[in-house]
Formats: C-alpha cells, sequence, structure tokens
C-alpha cells in the first residue's frame, strides 16, 4: 500500500495547519521587508496526480520565477516559491525603485537576481523555522537557488524523491498576495512544500496524530 | 506513453531532468514518445509501479507498443531531448543530479536495443518543451532562456 492511501483527512488537517503556519510567518516578514500589506490564503493541500501538479499555476510550460531549497534534517522535502516573470519583475521593480528591471534579461541586472534570490532565503527561511518551531524537529534548509525557466521543470525537481514511490503527490500551496491601495491583487507568489514520503510519520508523529506506518 | 500517426503531433512540455525519447518509423510515419523520469526501475519503491517513468521498462514498453502496431524494432529510429541539470544543490541525494543520469540510462537502453539516435539535444541547465512530427521526422525543441532550435 502506498503511504499516500493511508493520509487520512485529518492528516491533511495537519498539513493545512503547518502551511498556514509556516506562510503566515513568512507573511509577516515579507510585510515588513516592502513595508506594505501582504495577504495570505488559506492553504490548499491536495493529493494530486502529478499530471495535474504540472499544470498548477498556468500549465507546465509557464514561464516562473522560483526560488527554491532542499529541506533536510529531521524532515526531508523540497519546497519552491515561484512568481510569474511579470509578477516578479514587478516585485523586483518595487524592490529596488527601478522599472526597467527584468528577468528576461539575465545579464542587464545582476543585482535583481541577487534580490530576488536574497527575498526567497528571508521567505522560505521565515516558513522553515516557523515549522520547526511548531514541530519541534530540526529543519536545515539547503542554499536557496534561482531559477527563470518553465513551471514543469522545475517543479519536476519536487517531484523526483516522490516518483520513487508513487505517481501522486501531497502537495501544500499556499498563497501570498500583495496588495495595493486600490486593494488590486499586483503580485501573487506560490509556495510549495512537497515532504518526503519518509517525512509524513515524523511529522504527524510530532504532531500527535497518530499514523499507521 | 503517446503512439502518434500524422497527422498529430507528439509533445511534452516542461521537461527538466527528464528525458523525452521519440522512437519513430520512416516508412509508417508513426512515432510514440515516452517521459523517462528517473533512470532505472530498481529505484522504484512500491510495489506497483508506472513502468512509462523509468528509462528502462519505459523504453522497452515503447518498443513493445510499437511492435504492437507492426513496427519491428530494427526500423526504429530515436531523437532524444531534456536531462537538463537545473539546480546545484550541495545535497547528499544522487537525485539532483539525475539529468545526466536519466540521459545515460536512455542512451544504454536504445544501444542495448540497437536503435540509433539520430540527434539529441540534452544536458544543459535549461527547461524543454518539445515536440515531434511524424511526416518530418523533426523534433522541434523550445527553451525559456536558449531560444528554440530543431533537430
Amino acid at each position: 500500500m502506498s503511504y499516500i492511501d493511508k493520509i487520512q483527512p485529518i492528516h491533511l488537517d495537519i498539513l493545512k495547519e503547518t502551511g498556514n503556519i509556516g506562510a503566515g510567518h513568512a507573511a509577516t516578514s515579507l510585510s515588513t521587508l516592502l513595508n506594505r500589506k501582504i495577504d495570505m490564503k488559506v492553504p490548499n493541500v491536495r493529493i494530486v496526480p502529478f499530471a495535474e501538479m504540472m499544470e498548477l499555476t498556468g500549465g507546465s510550460e509557464k514561464e516562473m520565477v522560483s526560488v527554491s531549497l532542499r529541506i533536510e534534517g529531521e524532515a526531508g522535502g523540497n519546497m519552491f516559491f515561484m512568481l510569474t516573470i511579470e509578477e516578479a519583475d514587478r516585485f523586483i521593480q518595487k524592490l529596488m525603485a527601478d522599472e526597467s528591471f527584468t528577468f528576461r534579461e539575465q545579464d542587464t541586472y545582476p543585482i535583481g537576481f541577487s534580490a530576488m534570490q536574497e527575498m526567497g532565503n528571508i521567505l522560505s527561511g521565515s516558513y522553515l523555522s516557523a515549522l520547526g518551531d511548531f514541530t519541534r524537529l530540526k529543519l536545515q534548509p539547503s542554499v536557496p537557488e534561482l531559477a527563470v525557466d518553465m513551471f514543469g521543470a522545475i517543479i519536476s525537481y519536487g517531484l523526483l524523491e516522490i516518483s520513487q514511490y508513487s505517481d501522486y503527490t501531497i502537495v501544500i500551496d499556499t498563497i501570498l498576495t500583495e496588495t495595493d491601495e486600490e486593494n488590486a491583487e499586483t503580485v501573487k507568489g506560490h509556495f510549495f512544500l512537497f515532504l518526503s514520503p519518509d517525512s509524513f510519520p515524523v511529522l504527524f508523529d510530532a504532531l500527535g496524530a497518530g499514523y499507521d506506518k | 506513453m503517446n503512439v502518434v500517426k500524422p497527422p498529430n503531433v507528439i509533445r511534452t512540455s516542461g521537461l527538466g531532468s527528464c528525458v523525452g525519447v521519440v522512437l519513430y518509423d520512416e516508412i509508417s510515419h508513426t512515432a510514440g514518445m515516452v517521459h523517462v523520469m528517473l533512470p532505472d526501475s530498481c529505484l522504484a519503491k512500491a510495489d506497483i509501479i508506472n513502468r512509462a517513468k523509468f528509462a528502462d521498462t519505459g523504453i522497452q514498453a515503447l518498443i513493445h507498443e510499437l511492435e504492437r502496431r507492426g513496427i519491428r524494432p530494427g526500423r526504429l529510429k530515436a531523437k532524444i531531448a531534456g536531462g537538463a541539470q537545473m539546480f546545484h544543490f550541495k545535497s547528499g541525494s544522487d537525485l539532483m543530479k539525475i539529468g545526466p543520469r536519466n540521459v545515460a540510462a536512455v542512451k544504454e537502453q536504445l544501444q542495448m536495443a540497437h536503435i540509433p539516435i539520430l540527434s539529441e539535444d540534452t544536458g544543459g541547465n535549461s527547461g524543454r518543451t518539445i515536440e515531434f512530427d511524424p511526416i518530418t521526422f523533426l523534433l522541434h525543441i523550445r527553451t525559456v532562456n536558449k531560444g528554440e532550435q530543431t533537430i
């Protein structure tokens, strides 16, 4: 029986709360950094086939800017903070007060790339440390890597380990949005967290929920 | 895994470390593709596996499928693309270096099956979307950072 078959509704609720706490802290960090109002949506936790995972956020070919890292320690996994290129451009333009910046020209503004990577670092760092505090698990993030590429090409890295077990993944998807004065959404970023299959029992144990190993 | 005849084309989008393997027959204009995610089915940790996602079982399954449609393996030719190394995490996990391993495993399987690789666009660090046309036998490749090409 695959590990996915053992997941009960209560486990999904726990994962949702996990995403909530992690992204909540990340939203606070982002808000402090930009001095702007950041909204967070209720995390979306679902068990999806790989093919469907590839189509989230507008298709596997959609060009995205991603800051990704590996989680190691007592529980392992992969985390991605992703924006579409247009959104990432706006984000960095605001941050640097430079309207001409774009991720489509890799060599023109290296500082914008560096800023994005640092931003991803701060956000995923707050997500993970909140997660660590909540679960009391020791979690170590790797150095984050920036990628500007197709959604499918990036996200498939998060699925490699899982693909040894199954063709389904549990995805914890949390959306942060920045709203401007008119309350229009201007920047929308996705956090995708994929836990390794053998991390689920560890996580559920840490939070006191039974899990049939 | 997918097999087509004209006017259909065969396409897969957003390939990162995965390798798209196209096997085709010039006489019947039939082409099939597998999307290889992992190099070897021995990496599977489940009892029931999806054969299509491993280089060894996936390529075998595609050859059998084409054979079932009356195409002898001796007539098949291959074009492959993908296997990028998108990330360089300093991590203990070999899975992060999976792109080059997928490419090597695909080549080994094709060699064992005596199927020649007529062209390839593998490695690098960009994602690819590929499309094969069974009329012209051309494989069109689009990347975000490195433009388009046809091989």
